[in-house]
């Protein structure tokens, strides 16, 4: 960072003075997603979640001596894909180091990461606030780099002294580390950054990221640029660990934000007087706390893996993968406002409900021939059946050919939204298509003169209502309506409305 | 019938004529190493499955199924690579109840060409060190005399095919580790090219300079030996894919015109002259075979011996960092906590040498040191690649002493590191540059120690190596010699 920061000491009545305007919140994430890769980064192992301990490792995940590692071409293939769908440069040349430390659940006392030569380079990710919380903001990318995870450890918690027990199946598992500069400015924009990268990465199918399998996991670090007496000065920066789904990171980076503005007002302490510190977050009692500092600063002693030979990456290779990328989020989003009239927020719940929606969206629009239906009809019984069950799109019982069908009698002024709605329900509860659920329900076509006598019969049956429709409350005509409703169900009420309207010349 | 002193293509012959079976080779050769080894200490174990595996073979032989290229032939395995089911220790309390799940790739070469494991032969710890007096299972003899030490690390190999208990073994060499020992015993020893032999299943040293080659008693052994081991492997990353050709049918085409350079930085101060005189003497061997001979400089060799002791160290300390007392290594008993048990497990399974190195390594890689030592080295290595880059445009072969000294007595140098280092000083070049070379007896000095030869190549052209070294075997009787038994 180009900006020098001084440390002057400020008094008590100063740094009482300084308000909430004064205070920016300066946040940076690392995000380590696992790729959705059949095998591990180095050896044949599965990666698949949720196997009993040690039953997905061979001789080379678990260090055995002798053992080397090959690498997994579909891992940086991944890699290349996710880089390209973050703006980031890829690189020609990339290579493997070793991070070398202690700890029981890495077996060979080193991990396999990249440290000077990432396969991909900047990048930048666009945010924007569904209901105008913030600004737009393009946060830049440090680097994404490639990485083998480490194992499970699992202490005894009951100090008994029971020994540690250690899972090696995750051990090798490839995951791509994205490292942002700091260019968040709130803790609802690290939310926001956080959502919008998961979605990406979903649609262009890099990663389920599965927060509670541990496939996308998320420290941030935090600190507050605080304008005080003229000057401008920073607080010690604070990594923040365990934030284990979006909502607590938000969460976590506000506790913390709070935290440091109250502590400085307290002791008055700067970035130049304290080193940066790690602190966890515990969900339970939604606070930061310390966690327990190594006895020195770590030296992870990197160094070029000569066990592995560097990567050169062609420009061929960039580019047939930059074609399986698709339409992108935001691209989905733009296209859905610019060609199919939706307001802004209404394409974002759409887009943010994953590219299978859409795609149902837009095979419903495009048959029924109406957009703003399509819309909402999708956006509102489609996606709420969607939140209630839980389930996925594959899983909703409606077809879109279904669904089409059903849009396209609406349209046609076959069917009222109400009738439709009803038999959208019946579709769904006796599990059958349109036509059938209409037969289910009675409904059928009414012709022109069945309307004309039914409406007559309203007409000579309600003199009253005539009256004050002819004395001008229109509105009185809503009450026939509901009348014609248990007359004939099937009759539009739409339809009826005019009938009555032009029989009585009002 | 002494098969003892019979070469490995004689053996293989007779073994191919049925006028030998590979259970009884098999166990004369456990005989003498059973008779002999006691007091040389060439073996850390011998395999119990060999006779049942030459029975196996000959039944198959018998029943007129095929064989493998070197069907029933005893072959002495270095303890520092895998073998399935036998213990590998690589010289260390470390890994002294090991016992490896799977057979290193070119084990599993050998095996294929049915060959037969007869035992797994001692090395300095981890392969550091020169003499095989870094072993946790004891310091192993030189056959020629049992007050000097074999060389190392591949001394147990080395010994076992010059005391005649072995035909051939199988050694690796990260500095010297083949090719020193080699001339210290006598024998003939072939460091191939890195990335011609599979490194999967050798326990890493120092893993950009780590190479497996055999050791035999003549050149031509070697390169039987060589057909079955060289290729790539799908499971090392840094093996070659270069074609591997027929490594016997070359050993007789002519040297007539081949360009020899003799390297002029490997004959100066610290020499022994009498090994100086046996290597002149073998130049007129060479030039009497029609090569013409050239006066070449390798400028960075003053630089080799350094740059290797920063490279290796700082590999080797990564790479023994798995050995931290967690599964299959020692443990040590009294450890309350597990800093403790890295600690003392390391403290007590590590030897001095093996400490020191990683020490060595650690500092090296540490933050604020890795500029001026690890990627300095890494500079210093590339100008050593383009010295024999630049010599091999000039000359096909580099040639000069294995060593200045030969074998050094037991206990000489283990109180000074610097000239333990020194004996490695022509060899360790070539691991630098991934070039092979090879070491052949080339006579004996007045003392009766032997003498080493060293010819170095490019990159995948072992072919000449052998070729040079065959015909000059062809010409003198040094690799014929043995020591009194």
């Amino acid at each position: 960072m180009s900006e020098t920061f001084t440390s002057p000491q400020f008094d008590q009545a100063t740094r009482d003075a300084v308000s909430n305007d004064d205070v920016t919140v300066i946040i940076g994430l690392e995000v380590h997603v696992q790729l959705d890769t059949e095998s591990k980064l180095f050896c044949g192992c599965s990666t698949e979640f949720g196997a009993p301990p040690n039953t997905q490792t061979c001789a080379v995940c678990t260090g055995m001596p002798g053992s080397l590692p090959v690498i997994n071409e579909r891992a940086l293939q991944l890699s290349i894909k996710t880089g390209l769908a973050l703006n980031c440069e890829i690189a020609r040349y990339t290579k493997w180091d070793r991070k070398n430390y202690f700890y029981p659940d890495l077996p060979k006392g080193y991990q396999i990461s990249q440290f000077d030569k990432p396969i991909c380079g900047q990048g930048y990710l666009d945010i924007t606030a569904p209901k105008g919380e913030f600004e737009p903001r393009r946060v830049e990318l440090e680097r994404a780099h490639l990485e083998e995870d480490a194992g499970k450890s699992m202490h005894d918690e009951s100090q008994r002294g029971g020994n540690s027990k250690i899972d090696l199946n995750r051990t090798g598992t490839p995951l791509l580390e994205i490292v942002t500069k700091p260019d968040m400015r709130s803790p609802a924009e690290a939310r926001a950054f956080l959502t919008e990268l998961k979605l990406i990465l979903t649609y262009i199918g890099v990663s389920d990221c599965n927060m509670q399998h541990g496939n996308l996991r998320c420290d941030g670090n935090v600190n507050l640029h605080i304008k005080v007496g003229g000057e401008k000065i920073a607080t010690p920066i604070v990594e923040i660990k365990n934030m284990n789904s979006f909502r607590a990171a938000e969460r976590a980076l506000g506790y913390e934000a709070g935290r440091q503005l109250k502590l400085w007002k307290q002791n008055g302490k700067t970035i130049a007087d304290a080193p940066k510190q790690t602190r966890g977050w515990n969900d339970a009692d939604q606070v930061t706390t310390p966690q327990r500092e190594k006895e020195e600063s770590a030296d992870y002693r990197y160094f070029p893996d000569p066990d592995l030979i560097a990567v050169t990456i062609e420009e061929s290779e960039i580019e047939s993968i930059k074609k399986e990328i698709g339409r992108l989020p935001a691209q989905w989003r733009e296209l859905l406002i610019k060609e199919h009239g939706l307001k802004p927020y209404d394409a974002g719940v759409m887009v943010g409900q994953g590219a299978e929606v859409v795609e149902y969206f837009l095979v419903v629009a495009q048959g029924c021939g109406n957009s703003k239906m399509a819309s909402n009809w999708v956006g509102q019984e489609v996606l709420r059946f969607l939140n209630e069950s839980g389930e996925a799109i594959d899983a909703y019982p409606v077809s879109a050919d279904q669904m089409t069908e059903l849009l396209t009698k609406v349209n046609a002024g076959e069917l009222d939204q109400t009738r439709a709605k009803e038999v959208l329900q019946e579709m769904i509860d006796s599990k059958i298509e349109v036509q059938a659920a209409m037969d289910k329900l009675g409904i059928k076509a009414v012709d022109n003169s069945e309307i004309e006598s039914l409406c007559r019969q309203l007409i000579d049956e309600n003199p009253d209502v005539i009256q004050q429709i002819k004395d001008g409350n229109g509105k009185a005509v809503g009450a026939l309506i509901g009348k014609s409703r248990k007359l004939n169900p099937n009759a539009n009420p739409g339809l009826v409305k005019d009938t009555i309207l032009k029989m009585i010349g009002a | 019938m002494d098969l003892s002193t019979l070469s490995a293509a004689e053996l293989v012959k007779r073994l191919s004529s049925g006028e030998l079976t590979a259970e009884s080779c098999t166990e004369s050769f456990l005989e003498r190493i059973k008779d002999r080894d006691s007091s040389l200490n060439s073996f850390v174990s011998t395999a119990e499955s060999a006779i049942s595996a030459a029975q196996a073979i000959d039944e198959r032989r018998s029943t007129g199924q095929a064989v493998g290229a070197l069907a029933g032939l005893p072959v002495a395995v270095k303890d520092g690579i895998c073998t399935a089911g036998i213990a590998t220790t690589a010289g260390s309390r470390m890994l002294e109840k090991f016992v490896p799940a799977f057979d290193a790739t070119m084990v599993k070469q050998l095996l294929s060409a049915d060959a037969v494991v007869i035992g797994k032969t001692n090395m300095d710890e981890f392969a550091m060190g020169s003499s095989t007096e870094n072993s946790f299972f004891g310091v192993t003899k030189n056959p020629w005399s049992d007050q000097h030490v074999p060389g190392g690390s591949s001394g147990g190999s080395a010994a076992c095919v010059a005391a005649d208990l072995a035909p051939v073994s199988i050694g690796s060499d990260t500095g010297g580790s083949i090719r020193q020992p080699a001339a210290f015993c006598g024998i003939t020893g072939l460091k191939p090219t890195y990335g011609r032999v599979s490194r999967f299943g050798l326990i890493a040293f120092a893993s950009s300079l780590d190479q497996i080659g055999p050791m035999a008693r003549s050149a031509e052994d070697c390169g039987l030996v060589m057909n079955v081991i060289s290729g790539h492997d799908s499971n090392d990353s840094t093996s070659a894919k270069n074609d591997v050709p027929d490594f016997t049918q070359t050993l007789n085409d002519s040297l007539k015109g081949l360009r020899i350079g003799i390297c002029k930085e490997h004959f100066g101060e610290g020499l022994d002259s009498e090994i100086e005189s046996a290597v002149n003497e073998s130049v007129k061997v060479l030039e009497s075979l029609g090569a013409e001979t050239v006066e070449i400089s390798l400028p960075h060799t003053p630089y080799a011996v350094a740059t290797y002791y920063v490279i290796a160290p700082c590999e080797a300390s990564s790479n023994l960092a798995r050995f931290d007392g967690v599964r299959y290594t020692h443990r040590a008993a009294t450890a309350k906590d597990l800093t403790e048990m890295y600690c003392q497990s390391r403290a007590e399974g590590f030897g001095e040498e093996v400490k020191k190195r990683i020490m060595l390594g650690t500092y090296a890689l540490s933050s604020g040191y890795y500029d001026a030592y690890y990627l300095k080295a890494s500079k210093v290595r590339r100008m050593i690649k383009h010295d024999y880059d630049s010599a091999f445009e000039k000359v096909d072969l580099i040639l000069g002493p294995t060593t200045p000294t030969t074998a050094f007595k037991i206990g000489e140098h283990t109180q000074n590191a610097l000239a333990m280092y020194l004996a490695d000083i022509y060899t360790v070049s070539a691991n630098l540059a991934g070039v092979p070379a090879i070491s052949i007896p080339c006579g004996l000095t007045s003392a009766g120690m032997p003498v080493g030869l060293q010819l170095q190549a490019r990159s995948f052209d072992e072919a000449s190596l052998l070729r040079v070294a065959h015909q000059f075997q062809l010409q003198t009787d040094w690799h014929t010699r043995r020591p009194n038994a």
